[in-house]
């Protein structure tokens, strides 16, 4: 393809050319040998190192052709990128779809759907390129059709961001509308048609992670508070309820008990446990401001996996507590008997109503405890910000020194929001629990903190319906798509850097665009002001 | 600490804010140096002086941020030298702070909302009303964003989600800066409505002219010293303060 450079129309340079390639071809290179070419087999006996230095080769040669095609782009070769890539991606389509096991080899990586987004790209390039041509066949005679295309080029990312806002602004407006939508297609999913255990499955998880985000949009988006150890109320609301809970625990062998207390009495118990939590961190460390609060809060988190893991009287340490009971249904039981020999003498809900015990409606059970509880939360932050103390948080994440002028104490106003983000954190981690059946400090660790803050960052600080939109974007696809192995987090973070590149406030965050304006005027006073 | 309320001085006046050798430092820089201002109830007394002199620093240091190193402050005889900003605010004195501080996120109406946040309940309805009646623009701005009002609107909005707390002393830091002829003359006349209905209130300006015209006394405050105290019109007949803050089309 190098190739056809020099016939073009305009002088090319040829060096910059081959050290754009060159650099990409190393960036590549860099980047994948490490994730790529190093896999850590699981071998009968130990593991092994498998070296796939093939597909680290493949995805060097897609970085030079994708960059090659970039480049003619840029000098205007559009009919040679449109015919090659189209090429490509014909051939791409024919072998995947008729191929068979003969052709496999001879494509680049394992993954199917890696190779359909090879072909997906070749394809979106080659339609890419012809729109273009088309594009510049027309203007023709003004004779500017450089200077056209690098306009275009320019105007087009601002479009997308000025639709993007029409369309939060949009969101925002009709909020109700679609929360009404959103609402009644999550309580039909489990009995819509195609729903199988592993989706429902899915849809709990993605729904825990909605409810931690609102519980954490609560401290950041609406408080301001820069929160990286939620993870620490998640794993005292799950501890709180798996101590009490299951036969296994220590704490309830130590106190006597042969029967573990109900989900339904140990959630307001565990949500009280992480307030206080919530509240005996803050206490000392709120009067910190911005970065210095994220790093307490961070060293907060591991504090209590750290402590989790080494209280071993308590907690079992690394070893964690198992058997904890799903919730109880309407006072009966919701376990099958088969592996519970301590349950004989209680009534299962599914005998009291005379069905068979089917782990799919267990399934059910926990997506709609689980949407009800995310739910309370939704409900919750929608209603308190119409109330004084959650506008009193609005109003500290705006200014602190205007709060405190108007008499508002800023101390215990974000005690507040640290303790109620932190007791929705104490309910989605009894739920955990719950769920798991089994808790140890290995769930709890500093990855989980940053995961619910990208699902807040992402969909934009304080946006309810922006936290559903990242939840199932970071962790609904990660899961369905997990046919991807290792690359899936490839996938999380490149998708990340370019939601962050092209949306730097969040997905479906809407500002006004005087704020930033204000911000630079107010600043500006106090430096003059006597 | 506590003195009799509503001590009387050495004047013999009822003082409301009584100042007394206040000094205060930015870090190693001092920008107050021995200030002493009394306040008393009913009055509006104004404190002028250039850019930099300490007015701003003064009226904050009143709210306790930055503290005051040296001196004491006491409000109806209350030592508020060291107490925290919103408790010196839920006794009764409020400030539009210097650059309006409103919420630009929120609506007219939220931020006079919060303006009410130690006020009770049952006042709210006849605050908001009056505070609608002092700026009509409000009541028709009150679904608006904060940040997209203009800078009178903003300043208006300031003044009144301080009223919403139903003070009895109002600071008020620098309202007419950066607005228009009009709107500083529209909002000095409101001041003195606000005096009238009986809140005291201080005012730091710039804007010597108005400021002096409109105060029953004044001090006149260069380099964090108070130079010179009178009442308005002494303060506007004196040769000084014309030749320094007077002359030159304010």
């Amino acid at each position: 393809m190098a190739a056809t450079i020099p016939h073009a129309g305009r002088p090319v340079d040829r060096r910059g050319i081959l050290i754009e390639l060159g650099g990409t071809a190393l960036v590549v290179f860099a980047l994948t040998v490490s994730l790529v070419g190093f896999h850590i087999k699981d071998i009968s006996g130990g593991i092994a190192l498998d070296l796939r230095f093939v597909d680290v080769a493949s995805a060097v040669a897609i970085a030079i052709v994708v960059r090659g095609w970039l480049i003619l782009m840029r000098h205007g070769h559009h009919r040679v990128v449109a015919a090659s890539a189209a090429a490509v991606a014909a051939v791409l389509v024919v072998s995947l779809l008729f191929g068979g096991a003969g052709v496999q080899p001879w494509l680049p990586f394992k993954a199917q759907l890696l190779q359909w987004l090879l072909a997906v790209l070749s394809a979106g390039f080659a339609i890419g390129s012809a729109v273009r041509m088309a594009r510049e066949r027309r203007p023709v005679l003004s004779g500017a059709g450089a200077a056209q295309d690098g306009a275009q080029d320019g105007a087009a990312p601002d479009e997308q961001a000025a639709l993007m806002d029409r369309v939060s602004a949009q969101v925002q407006r009709n909020a109700l509308w679609i929360g009404a939508v959103l609402f009644l297609a999550a309580a039909a999913f489990p009995f819509m048609p195609g729903v199988n255990l592993q989706y429902l499955d899915i849809a709990v998880l993605v729904l825990t992670y909605i409810m931690l985000g609102w519980g954490l949009n609560i401290v950041v988006g609406l408080a301001g508070l820069l929160d990286l150890g939620y993870v620490a109320f998640y794993a005292v609301g799950a501890y709180s309820f798996a101590l009490f809970a299951s036969p296994d625990s220590p704490l309830l062998q130590d106190l006597g008990w042969t029967e573990g207390v109900s989900f339904w009495l140990c959630l307001p118990f565990a949500g009280l446990m992480a307030a206080l939590a919530g509240v005996a961190l803050g206490f000392p460390v709120l009067r910190l401001r911005g970065d210095y609060l994220a790093i307490v809060t961070l060293g907060f988190g591991e504090m209590i996996r750290v402590t989790l893991l080494n209280f071993y009287s308590l907690t079992k340490g690394p070893d964690g507590i198992s058997n904890i009971p799903p919730p109880s249904l309407l006072g009966y039981s919701t376990q099958s008997k088969m592996d519970e020999e301590t349950l004989e003498n209680t009534t299962e809900f599914h005998t009291a109503m005379g069905w068979e015990f089917d782990q799919a409606d267990t399934t059910i059970l926990l997506y709609f405890v689980i949407l009800a509880m995310a739910l309370a939360t939704n409900f919750f932050t929608v209603r308190v910000r119409k109330l004084p103390v959650g506008r009193a948080w609005e109003a500290l994440r705006e200014d602190e020194i205007a709060c405190r002028s108007l008499g508002i104490n800023p101390t215990n106003t974000k005690l507040t929001a640290f303790g109620f983000g932190a007791m929705f954190g104490g309910f989605a981690g009894s739920f955990f629990a719950t769920r798991q059946t089994f808790v140890s400090p290995e769930s709890f660790t500093f990855i989980e903190s940053a995961v619910i803050l990208a699902i807040v960052v992402l969909g934009g600080f304080g946006s309810q319906i922006g936290v559903v939109v990242a939840a199932f974007l970071l962790i609904g696809l990660p899961e369905i798509f997990r046919e991807l192995q290792e690359y899936r987090m490839l996938f999380f973070g490149g998708s990340m850097v370019l939601i962050m590149l092209w949306r730097p406030a969040g997905l479906l965050a809407h500002r006004e665009p005087t704020i930033r304006m204000h911000g630079r005027r107010a600043r500006a006073s106090t430096g003059s002001g006597g | 600490m506590t003195e009799a309320a509503g001590a009387e001085t050495r004047s013999g006046r009822d003082v409301m804010l009584d100042i007394r050798g206040v000094e205060t430092f930015y870090g190693r820089i001092q920008a107050l140096r021995g200030v002493d201002i009394e306040v008393c109830r009913g009055e509006i007394v104004t404190l002028i002086g250039a850019n930099g002199a300490g007015k701003s620093t003064l009226l904050m240091t009143v709210c306790g941020d930055p503290r005051a190193a040296a001196g004491r402050i006491t409000l109806d005889g209350v030592d508020i030298t060291y107490k925290a900003t919103f408790e010196i605010v839920r006794m009764g004195l409020a400030q539009a702070p210097e650059g309006r501080r409103i919420f630009p996120r929120m609506t007219v109406r939220e931020n006079l909302q919060l303006g009410a946040t130690t006020g009770d309940e049952e006042h709210f309805d006849g605050d908001l009303e009056r505070v609608y009646d002092l700026f009509p623009i409000l009541r028709n701005r009150a679904d608006q964003r904060g940040g997209t009002l203009s800078g009178g609107e903003q300043q208006m909005l300031a003044i009144g989600r301080a009223l919403m707390s139903r003070p009895r002393l109002l600071l008020l830091d620098e309202p007419s800066l950066g607005l228009a002829p009009m709107i500083v003359k529209q909002i000095f006349e409101v001041v003195a409505e606000i005096n009238n209905a009986g809140t005291t209130v201080f005012l730091v300006e710039q804007n010597a002219y108005h400021a002096l015209r409109l105060a029953d006394r004044g001090y006149v405050m260069a380099n964090g010293r108070i130079i010179l105290s009178g009442t308005g019109e002494e303060l506007l007949a004196n040769a000084e303060v014309r030749a320094a803050y007077l002359e030159g089309g304010h």
